[in-house]
């Protein structure tokens, strides 16, 4: 239903259009590169505000750890510029979109129970908020307690409290080596107990995940698709020296069946991340829980009793992708006793027009977030509708 | 610096408003007698001294739930309070205000290794928490100085961090949930043991917003097992430029150290004498740098760091061989401050973060600015995050030396800021750098923040005069001047 697209060049330009949209009383849906424009809820706007060409890197100074962007930064450019100098960014985020997608979108990888999420590595930002106007928060350096936390605040929220123009990230050195021990056979809840354990090692431990046997078949890692049934991966990344001594470690209190070397471990983490193996293009929705690691199997049990689902683990049990056959939401949800949230990932827009794509929010921690979203944005110009319905 | 000018008709009230928290909170959970409230008066910047109208010791969710909502009811302004550790004076009362002690909410509640957590009452010591779990060979990384009596609410407050925030990650990269009470007598819970909250991450905002947005009545944080080993270097050069210099190339060499911290001159002298640490006294700048994992990557890192210095010019250089040792190399470290104490009357600590790679060009103008006041500076620094503690020496008994100190300690924030750091790394803003916050932000940056204030907190009733220069109305910063068709940006690229 897209009307007219506006491009800015710069920030001033993303200011004056947010002005303008403010003025009319139209609001804009916000676009990075517009990759994964069908996720989340359909944002209801007439017109696009595509920063895509506000792209290029300001500063990138590897030994103070961070790099500052412009927005619409494409992430295949800053990976690529960061794997010269051997760093990148801790949090594992999937490939392509732009770096404010990324921000906006608070996505995380695998590493997630080690490194943390973008959140974790979002140092300060500028932007436009609904106020059509020109704002900063954080800072530029590391460690910076000045004011609050502004850019925390963004990561994760969809572009409905501010048009980012540019972010500072904290990068880090890249693993020097990685490897990753398997265990065959194991169900669920066996699997989850050896993520536990390896987790309570202190072989720091940076990928704990389980594929049941119809995920693992599916992978491209011949090891792990040729087991003949559920593979459980323990990653362990590093140093040459670090990472042998802690595979061999590791390897004898787990009794791991197998190890991957360096190219199968990244290949078999890239799949986890992206939650490949859960049919793409098929008409079944795909679901991301949040959960306690302990509590993963048990919410797919329960989850199980009414309805036909296919699911993962990553995250020691605590982060499950599952796929389940139309109108799920109700029963997903009802099983999320142990805590957590489930979002829906992927769904035809229908669906995802009518059913809450995010975790409802209890009422008092909604009305908050109402208040959060009219301090930035009081006439709801950006994404509305993105999160929630009518905020 | 100035505090909001106490309301006299609040304080007219002061009996109606101790009855009203009286019916609250019973017994000796409110203190009213002047020499009890002494023990309130200041924090750890003990520079500003106030007495609270009145003290409240709740020790129960809902007590604090009804002190706000009756506070808010009444018009009147509370402070939270910790253990009064805050260095910025976040926790300072007011004198028409009501001050909110949180140290009965002492108890660890729930230790869940299956998870990796631990929830605990806000008034837990932070060491309290990993006492709690050593035990099972777990602990908590966040591990400021302080940590033997500060309170992981205040931890939350402050984001407080320390030696080990380098590779760990400050208070906010380690909480998992917290429950929340808003000014309004709400009680809310923001994520749980999962990760990832979900929703806007409002956690993120809540941790370092220095008790400005809602009291914390309960925390459940990340616990991480103990690294197998942990060895440290002592490394020392002639100057702080090629201490500096080799800061840069172990992290561009791809490490991160479990800390990684650096002193001067004054302040190696001033440790040495106190802790006989063993320290080389011929040296300009001292690093310390600890690697902690298992033990074939330490000694791995271990040549690896030796060999760096060298490199960049280290004149010595030593490994520590044992527990004792290494122990002994953070002893004159972690006593830096109180032996700074032994050498002047008052020292006053500064906190500021810059890039590292100004570090030569701050070291040079702080003995500028240093010569200029005649008053000396001792530094000690988290060098791995460039987080600088300058410690500036005076005698308070001489006329005008406290407020030269103090003048002094504003440029050098000043002089981060320029650089392109910040005004604080881990002490916060409090009262203490209120007013320079205009130096790192525009209007527009203070008043987005204000506005988020006003989100939880629309009286602004929670620790007024903290943080923020300027009091804003929140009706003021929610006005929206719109004009139809002011612009048609002309310019813009359209499809
Ligand atoms: C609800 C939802 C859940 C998702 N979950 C996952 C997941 O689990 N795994 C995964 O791999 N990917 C997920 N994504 C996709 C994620 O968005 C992409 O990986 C990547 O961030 C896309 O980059 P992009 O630049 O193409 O963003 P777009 O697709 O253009 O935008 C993504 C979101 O960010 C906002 N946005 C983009 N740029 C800015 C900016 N400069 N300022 C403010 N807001 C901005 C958009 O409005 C939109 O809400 C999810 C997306 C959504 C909407
Ligand atoms: C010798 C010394 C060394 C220090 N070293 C470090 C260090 O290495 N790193 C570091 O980061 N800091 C350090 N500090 C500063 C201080 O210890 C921290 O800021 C600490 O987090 C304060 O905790 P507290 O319990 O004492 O809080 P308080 O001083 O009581 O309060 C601090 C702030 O937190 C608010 N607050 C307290 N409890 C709550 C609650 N439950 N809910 C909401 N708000 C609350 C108060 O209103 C105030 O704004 C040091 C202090 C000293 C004295």
């Amino acid at each position: 239903m897209t009307i007219t697209t506006l491009k800015p060049e710069t920030a001033a330009q993303v200011t004056d259009a947010v002005r303008w949209a403010l003025s009319a009383g139209e609001p804009l849906e916000i676009l990075g590169s517009g990759s994964r424009r069908g996720l989340g809820r359909p944002v209801q706007a007439g017109h696009a505000l595509d920063l895509s060409a506000l792209s290029g890197v300001i500063a990138y100074e590897p030994e103070e750890l961070v790099l500052t962007a412009l927005a619409g930064t494409r992430m295949d450019l800053i990976r690529s510029m960061l794997a010269e100098r051997g760093q990148h960014l801790a949090f594992e985020p999937p490939e392509g979109g732009t770096l404010g997608g990324l921000v906006a979108s608070g996505l995380a990888g695998p590493r997630r129970i080690s490194a943390g999420s973008a959140r974790d590595h979002t140092l300060g930002i500028a932007g436009v908020s609904g106020r059509a106007e020109a704002y900063k928060g954080g800072g530029k350096v590391v460690k910076n307690v000045t004011g609050y936390d502004v850019p925390k605040l963004m990561a994760g929220s969809f572009g409905t409290l501010t048009a980012l123009t540019e972010i500072t990230v904290k990068v880090l050195p890249a693993p020097e080596d990685s490897a990753t021990l398997l265990l065959f056979g194991l169900d669920d809840r066996a699997a989850v107990a050896v993520l536990d354990r390896a987790l309570r090692s202190p072989y720091e431990v940076s990928g704990a995940a389980h594929l049941p046997a119809v995920i693992a078949a599916r992978s491209g890692v011949s090891a792990v698709a040729g087991a003949g049934g559920a593979a459980t991966l323990v990653r362990l990344e590093g140093f040459g020296p670090s990472v042998a001594a802690r595979v061999t470690m590791l390897r004898e209190e787990l009794r791991a069946d197998a190890v991957l070397g360096r190219d199968e471990s990244l290949a078999v983490w890239r799949e986890v991340r992206d939650g490949a193996g859960l049919g793409e293009g098929t008409d079944a929705q795909l679901w991301k829980l949040s959960v306690p690691p302990s509590a993963g199997p048990s919410t797919v049990e329960a989850i199980r009793r009414t309805l036909d689902v296919e699911a993962f683990y990553d995250w020691g049990g605590g982060l499950v992708w599952l796929t389940a056959r139309p109108d799920s939401g109700t029963a997903i949800r009802a099983a999320l006793s142990a805590g957590g949230h489930a979002t829906l990932v992927r769904a035809p827009e229908p669906v995802r027009a009518a059913t809450d794509v995010f975790q409802p929010l209890p009422e008092p921690l909604m009305a908050l977030s109402r208040r959060v979203k009219e301090s930035f944005d009081p006439k709801g110009i950006l994404n509305p509708g993105r999160m929630y319905a009518g905020l | 610096m100035k505090m909001p000018v106490p309301d006299s008709g609040v304080i007219a009230r002061r009996r109606e408003i101790v009855e009203a928290l009286r019916a609250i909170v019973p017994g000796e959970g409110v203190i009213v007698d002047e020499n009890e409230l002494r023990a309130y008066e200041c924090d750890g910047l003990t520079a500003y001294r106030q007495l609270p109208m009145v003290a409240v010791l709740p020790s129960t969710v809902e007590q604090v739930s009804q002190v706000l909502k009756t506070c808010k009811a009444m018009g009147v302004k509370v402070v939270p309070r910790g253990a009064g550790t805050s260095l910025s004076g976040g926790a300072l009362p007011l004198a028409d205000g009501v001050l909110l002690g949180m140290g009965k909410f002492k108890r660890i509640l729930d230790i869940d290794y299956a998870n990796r957590c631990v929830t605990v009452q806000p008034g837990v010591t932070n060491l309290g928490i990993s006492n709690a779990v050593a035990h099972e060979g777990f602990y908590y990384a966040p591990d400021p100085s302080s940590q033997i009596a500060c309170t992981i609410g205040g931890n939350i407050a402050e984001n407080s961090g320390g030696v080990h925030c380098l590779k760990y990650g400050l208070t906010t990269n380690n909480v998992l949930g917290l429950e929340m009470v808003l000014m309004d007598g709400t009680i809310l819970r923001l994520g749980g043991k999962h990760l990832d909250a979900g929703g806007y991450d409002l956690m993120g905002i809540v941790t370092g917003s220095e008790g400005l947005l809602g009291v914390v009545t309960e925390v459940t944080v990340r616990i991480l097992k103990k690294p197998a080993t942990a060895r440290a270097v002592l490394l020392g050069f002639p100057s702080s430029e090629q201490g500096g210099d080799c800061v840069a190339a172990i992290i561009a060499a791809g490490i991160i150290p479990g800390g990684m911290e650096m002193m001067d001159r004054p302040a190696i002298h001033a440790a040495e004498a106190f802790v006989h640490a063993g320290y080389p006294l011929d040296v300009e700048a001292l690093l310390i740098v600890e690697l902690d994992g298992p033990a074939a990557e330490v000694d791995h890192l271990i040549d690896r760091v030796e060999a760096i210095a060298r490199d960049k010019g280290a004149c010595y250089a030593r490994v520590s061989t044992s527990e004792e040792e290494r122990l002994a190399f953070w002893a004159g470290r972690k006593a830096a401050f109180p032996a700074v104490g032994r050498i002047s009357p008052d020292y006053y600590c500064m906190d500021g973060t810059i890039p590292r790679k100004a570090l030569p060009l701050v070291l040079q103008r702080m003995q500028e600015m240093s010569d200029r006041c005649g008053l000396r500076v001792a530094n000690v620094f988290h060098a791995g995050d460039g987080n600088l503690h300058p410690l500036i020496l005076y005698d308070a008994n001489k006329p005008g030396e406290l407020e030269a100190a103090e003048e002094f300690g504003n440029d050098i924030l000043r002089l981060c800021v320029e650089v392109g750091g910040v005004l604080t790394g881990e002490h916060g803003v409090g009262v203490e750098k209120r007013d320079l916050m205009t130096d790192q932000f525009d209007e527009a940056d203070l008043q987005q923040q204000q506005r988020l204030k006003c989100a939880f907190d629309p009286d602004g009733l929670l620790n007024p005069g903290k943080v923020f220069p300027t009091l804003h109305r929140c009706a003021e910063l929610g006005r929206l001047h719109v004009h139809q068709g002011e612009l048609r940006f002309p310019d813009i690229p359209r499809f």
